[in-house]
């Protein structure tokens, strides 16, 4: 019997040593991080007394560029978001205005959802600032997970500490933890509903939930997606805002 | 000699004509003792507001004086995150950093100020050996109004989640040390003090400051690249709301002024046009035009002078009691504090002796001009025709 753990547990660490974790990082950005993208997406804000939906369109250009606007509902309908490497500015269509978001406006939810303007911000792939660890196999909404501990290894990133679950066929992240550097829980990012896109795997259901707050987070629905399509650069222009 | 007599005799005339005239005399005394009384009330409660503003923002925020970073603007938030830097060390300098984080009580998101100062300061009234005595992770400040908004009191933990300085998150629990009351709601509301050393290991900032308190003594050497602002310049805000205000409230004695003005116009006119056989005799004695112009100048001021004696004497003695035991302003005082006005749960109105001869010299100057423009006619008079009565 003792033999039977001993030979389990070597060749689930051998399993695990075969996978190296930079590498599956990797992977997770090149499936996550096209050349180009343009998704419709729901986001739905549970509240206390009411939810809110916003449908909106994105267009996106590698990790730094995204250019996106609100469909729906009417009294939202025409905002736009442009954000250029590490700029972001908001159009309202009610007061005509372009405003730039910076400093401690980032921090300000979207929406009252939440995802933090600041969430939407981060433009690094993330091998280039995270080491990651295996630390295990498990099942994470409805799929066969490696659990991998992300410790940052640059200094300017707002969670020091990740453990991510990620689908072991399509390396596809099907939960996210985010710390604080005391080891706090901060947020939370649950995975689902994988579909294939032009060669890559994405969640095409994503909750956001912050732990500190109560209620049960913002919901972020994909309705359609297209992959590596040309965007004209036109439209990662400020003056694309207040057309 | 002559002329003391006869300005004597002239104001025993005045005083006893105008008494005569009965119950008009009272309504229109009665009227300016009103206005003299208010204007007095309303001037000693901003008087008394501006004084215990001064006090109470002096000891409680702004000391003798601020060097402020040239980047830091208190009105500005989006400057918060940069107007901060290394300060050369001053005896007579007190750093204060401040950095935005968030609380989260009962489960809300609340978006406040962290703000360090040393533990064992003694520039501000802030109670901040409780910091020092006290033996938790991350001992606590907050004032009364931040207590209640957020229900929290002595003991409490509260986790806070801020960002150190390279934009890290960072989120422990905080507790509360001490709850300070002030009068003073810029350093209350929304605001949460700790250790200056804490929050420079929280967040890395070593000896960074957003600004420095002054003392009476701080000879403005040190961090000369920063902006000193002394205690007049910061109280300056605060002396145009009070000016504001009390522009406001003067509209109120100013019609009841108005109308004490208008009886006393009428009254004037009133006795020109029917005392003409008086001014007539008055003349036949030996007055001359103008000194029955002045007789009659006189007594339009005698009311001033009557209703200044009579307000003084239910002015005098109200001001005195409502000193004591102040004017309570609980129905005002949140709604004040929210909007970051400095305001105590009473106000002690303050007469000063300046105030009171600046408030008697207008009333009776004001009085004397008005009294005077309709007796002018008096020197245009015909004295026959006067004698006769003739219109």
């Amino acid at each position: 019997m003792k033999k039977i753990f001993t030979i389990a547990f070597l060749l689930i660490g051998c399993t695990l040593m075969a996978q190296d974790p930079v590498a599956m990082l990797q992977k997770i950005d090149e499936n996550m991080y096209s050349s180009t993208k343009i998704t419709k997406s729901k986001m739905i804000v549970y509240g206390k007394r009411k939810n809110k939906e916003i449908v909106m369109e994105a267009y996106s250009r590698g990790t730094k560029d995204t250019f996106s606007e609100y469909l729906s509902p009417a009294r939202e309908k025409g905002t736009k978001m442009l954000k250029l490497d590490d700029k972001l500015w908001i159009y309202s269509p009610s007061s005509d205005r372009t405003i730039q978001i910076s400093g401690h406006m980032l921090r300000q939810s979207v929406n009252g959802s939440d995802m933090s303007y600041e969430d939407m911000m981060q433009e690094k792939k993330m091998v280039d600032m995270y080491t990651p660890t295996i630390k295990g196999e498990e099942q994470m909404n409805g799929e066969d997970c490696y659990i991998l501990q992300l410790d940052a290894k640059v200094d300017d990133i707002s969670y020091p500490k990740v453990k991510m679950w990620v689908e072991k066929k399509n390396y596809v992240p099907m939960r996210q933890d985010l710390f604080a550097k005391s080891g706090q829980l901060l947020k939370t990012i649950n995975m689902e509903d994988v579909r294939p896109v032009n060669g890559r795997f994405y969640p095409f259901k994503m909750n956001y939930k912050d732990v500190l707050k109560d209620g049960k987070g913002t919901d972020f629905i994909v309705i359609e997606m297209q992959d590596n399509v040309p965007i004209s650069d036109n439209v990662f222009n400020k003056a694309n805002l207040k057309k | 000699m002559d002329t003391l007599y006869n300005i004597g005799l002239s104001f025993r005339l005045a005083f006893r004509n105008i008494i005569s005239s009965g119950l008009r005399t009272w309504l229109t005394i009665t009227t300016l003792s009103l206005a003299f009384v208010m204007i007095l009330f309303f001037n000693s409660m901003y008087t008394g507001w501006e004084y215990q503003g001064i006090r109470d923002q002096v000891n409680w925020e702004f000391a003798q004086g601020q060097v402020i970073h040239p980047d830091y603007d208190k009105l500005d938030p989006f400057t918060i995150e940069s107007g901060h830097g290394n300060y050369e060390k001053d005896a007579h300098l007190t750093p204060v950093l401040i950095r935005q984080a968030n609380i989260y009580p009962d489960g809300r998101m609340v978006p406040i100020l962290l703000k360090g100062i040393p533990a064992d300061q003694q520039i501000v009234e802030l109670p901040t050996q409780l910091l020092k005595e006290s033996k938790v992770n991350i001992p606590a400040l907050i004032g009364l109004g931040m207590a209640q908004d957020n229900n929290l009191k002595v003991g409490d933990a509260i986790l806070m989640r801020w960002k150190d300085k390279n934009g890290t998150f960072d989120a422990q629990n905080i507790t509360i040390a001490g709850i300070f009351e002030t009068n003073v709601p810029t350093i209350d509301a929304g605001q949460i003090w700790i250790d200056l050393n804490r929050m420079n290991q929280l967040t890395g900032l070593q000896q960074e400051a957003t600004y420095l308190l002054a003392d009476a003594e701080y000879n403005q050497t040190t961090n000369a690249s920063w902006n000193y602002k002394d205690k007049e310049a910061l109280l300056k805000e605060f002396y145009e709301l009070i000016e504001l205000k009390r522009g406001g409230s003067s509209f109120l004695y100013g019609i009841l002024m108005l109308i004490a003005l208008i009886a006393i116009f009428d009254s004037q006119v009133f006795s020109v046009f029917k005392r003409q056989k008086e001014i007539g005799t008055y003349i036949a004695l030996g007055f001359t035009k103008k000194r029955v112009t002045f007789l009659f100048t006189l007594e339009g001021t005698m009311y001033a002078f009557i209703a200044t004696v009579v307000g003084s004497i239910i002015a005098i003695p109200l001001l005195s009691w409502l000193h004591e035991v102040g004017i309570p302003m609980t129905s005002n005082v949140d709604q004040s504090r929210k909007m970051g006005i400095t305001v105590g749960e009473y106000i002690y109105p303050l007469m000063t002796p300046e105030l009171f001869t600046k408030t008697v010299f207008w009333v009776v100057v004001l009085s004397a001009v008005i009294s005077y423009l309709p007796v002018r006619k008096i020197a245009k008079m015909n004295t026959v025709d006067a004698l006769k009565g003739k219109k």
